[in-house]
């Protein structure tokens, strides 16, 4: 092997910061759109769940008001809906209609490269567009806690997983209708079954169980501790969260290189 | 850098087999690519064309067979080899909402260039798009579109350039915007392997063209070789009714004369050779072309 191959090496940082520099270039573009989305989407869920159902049909929920409740749950759903479908409608369209990877792997960069770099670039979006629903929250009453300066890490590691999901499915999928099926069978259960609007345990046993399972609900759990209190078992959380992002990166890469390598 | 001997080849495939299934796509193709020359792979549809380019960027993973580009053995060094050459494709896959100049720096950043500000000023220079560097991709023509992609694949001075049906689908005028822009490459010593199924195409740009068909290189050469040695001196075309050109068909056929269909017409090839007056009187006798040589070959019609 030459000079040269051995430069260029495995998860070489330089392929992946040129790949998150096409998507930095790209999102300069509809950053406004994304973000206007992003801060008025909790804002009506607040409006609507923390001040609509809060005053009229719930009061306090484990020891929270409803509003502190939600806004602290409402992370999670920012995150899944920030990573899990802009992976997957993203890294579809691009491989698909837009030929982008064709492009890029023409280059330099491999597979493991390139799902990287869309991984994380999706991820650190979702890091601070999951914190979006918290400062709404702040305009309805939570207070801010030093403890809630960890939720934009726990909102990327979370993300991670999730955008490694999207890009796992776009890789799987043969058409984008498909999609369908894991919005309504994954994405939605997960999103409900997280603990964010009521509490899981006033489900069925079976239920709590597989909400424990829930990245999700970890998430969620983790944001109300870091808002009101950290507990001894936040570590495994995140412990656990960590290891499902990795998990399913290493899915998306083999998905991923199955679709993109002939 | 890798450095190659100029006597050596900048691409050697021995052996090559890729399938899909059922489906034969490269079949035990062999083929060389001497450095600073300008191949033209020359086939119709479904030759193996694009099979072939993306065996050769690790892309597509051959079944069996020996790859050299840049004297590094693909797939397992296919990502140094791709970061010394460019890839111009078939398909623009530009980024229609980011910049002209945005585009070509993510490049030079994807190839490691070290000056991405100069490599990406040289690109514009080349794509003689300078004024319009702050433009979005989607506000230009399709003729700059189409040399800002040239540009993007060059933007790192690749030693070794695969372009993929370069000017397909393209108006005359931009085609020959392209032309003289490959042509500059050419010039300036960069090997580059052109694959098309324009007959003209080969015929202006490159060096010695290799006809493929079924997955296979079937000719090699020169055009004038390639033309001289499987087409002759002279095609000689007839044109009348249907049962008029059956009967001259069978004529020249009988008489160890190709017949190929051509339009309206049909085409004996190697005319001077007939010495029975199977070439009617009134048939339009020109030079035999690469186009003659192309549907023999690959019996397929040309564009």
């Amino acid at each position: 092997m030459s000079a040269q191959a051995a430069r260029i090496r495995r998860l070489d940082p330089a392929a992946i910061t040129g790949v998150m520099s096409r998507e930095v270039a790209n999102f300069r573009t509809f950053w406004k759109a994304t973000t206007f989305s992003s801060l008025l989407e909790p804002t009506i869920y607040l409006l609507a769940f923390g001040l609509g159902l809060g005053a009229t049909v719930v009061n306090k929920v484990n020891g929270l008001d409803y509003v502190e409740f939600v806004g602290t749950g409402m992370v999670a759903t920012a995150v899944i809906f920030s990573s899990a479908l802009p992976a997957m409608f993203g890294t579809f369209v691009k491989h698909r209609f837009q030929r982008t990877y064709d492009a890029i792997l023409a280059a330099p960069v491999d597979v493991e490269e390139l799902v990287t770099a869309e991984m994380l670039f999706i991820s650190l979006r979702a890091g601070v567009y999951g914190c979006f629903p918290l400062l709404v929250s702040f305009a309805f009453g939570l207070d801010p806690t030093p403890g809630m300066l960890l939720v934009p890490l726990f909102a990327f590691v979370t993300a991670l997983g999730f955008a490694a999901f999207g890009i796992a499915v776009a890789g799987t999928v043969s058409k984008i209708d498909q999609f369908n099926y894991v919005t309504t069978l994954v994405v939605t259960p997960l999103f409900l079954v997280a603990g964010t609007f009521f509490p899981i345990d006033q489900l069925p046993e079976g239920f709590q169980i597989l909400a424990q399972l829930n990245p999700l609900h970890q998430l969620v759990e983790l944001v109300r501790h870091a808002a009101f209190g950290f507990e001894a078992t936040d570590l495994l959380r995140l412990g656990g969260l960590a290891a499902f992002s990795f998990a399913m990166w290493r899915l998306a890469v083999r998905q991923m290189t199955r679709r993109l390598v002939d | 850098m890798n450095e190659l001997d100029p006597s050596r080849e900048a691409i050697a495939l021995r052996g090559v087999v890729k399938t899909f299934g059922p489906i034969t796509a490269v079949d035990g193709l062999d083929l060389d690519v001497p450095t600073g020359i300008c191949l033209g792979l020359l086939g119709p549809n479904g030759a193996g064309k694009s099979t072939t380019m993306r065996l050769l960027t690790g892309q597509a993973i051959a079944d069996s067979g020996e790859l050299r580009v840049l004297e590094y053995e693909l797939p397992a060094e296919a990502k140094a080899a791709r970061a010394e050459m460019g890839v111009v494709p078939q398909l623009d896959n530009l980024d229609i909402d980011v910049t002209v100049e945005d585009n070509l720096a993510v490049f030079a950043r994807l190839y490691r260039v070290r000056d991405v500000a100069a490599a990406v000023d040289r690109a514009l220079d080349l794509a003689r798009l300078q004024a319009r560097r702050k433009a979005a991709v989607d506000e230009l023509s399709g003729g700059m579109r189409r040399r800002l992609l040239l540009a993007r694949g060059l933007v790192h001075e690749p030693r070794l350039v695969l372009l993929d049906e370069p000017t397909v689908g393209l108006d005359p005028q931009i085609r020959t915007q392209m032309w003289t822009l490959i042509d500059g490459l050419r010039s300036r010593g960069v090997t580059i392997l052109m694959s098309t199924h324009y007959i003209e195409e080969a015929e202006r740009l490159a060096d010695e063209v290799a006809v493929m068909a079924q997955g296979k290189v079937v000719a090699r050469g020169r055009p004038s070789e390639l033309i001289v040695k499987h087409a002759g001196r002279e095609t000689a075309e007839v044109y009348g009714p249907p049962d008029r050109l059956a009967e001259v068909r069978a004529a020249a056929e009988a008489e160890g004369l190709p017949v190929r269909p051509a339009g309206p017409a049909i085409a004996i090839v190697g005319a001077e050779r007939s010495s029975n007056g199977s070439v009617p009187e009134d048939a339009v006798r020109r030079a035999a072309s690469l186009e003659d040589v192309f549907v023999l070959l690959t019996g397929e019609e040309a564009e």
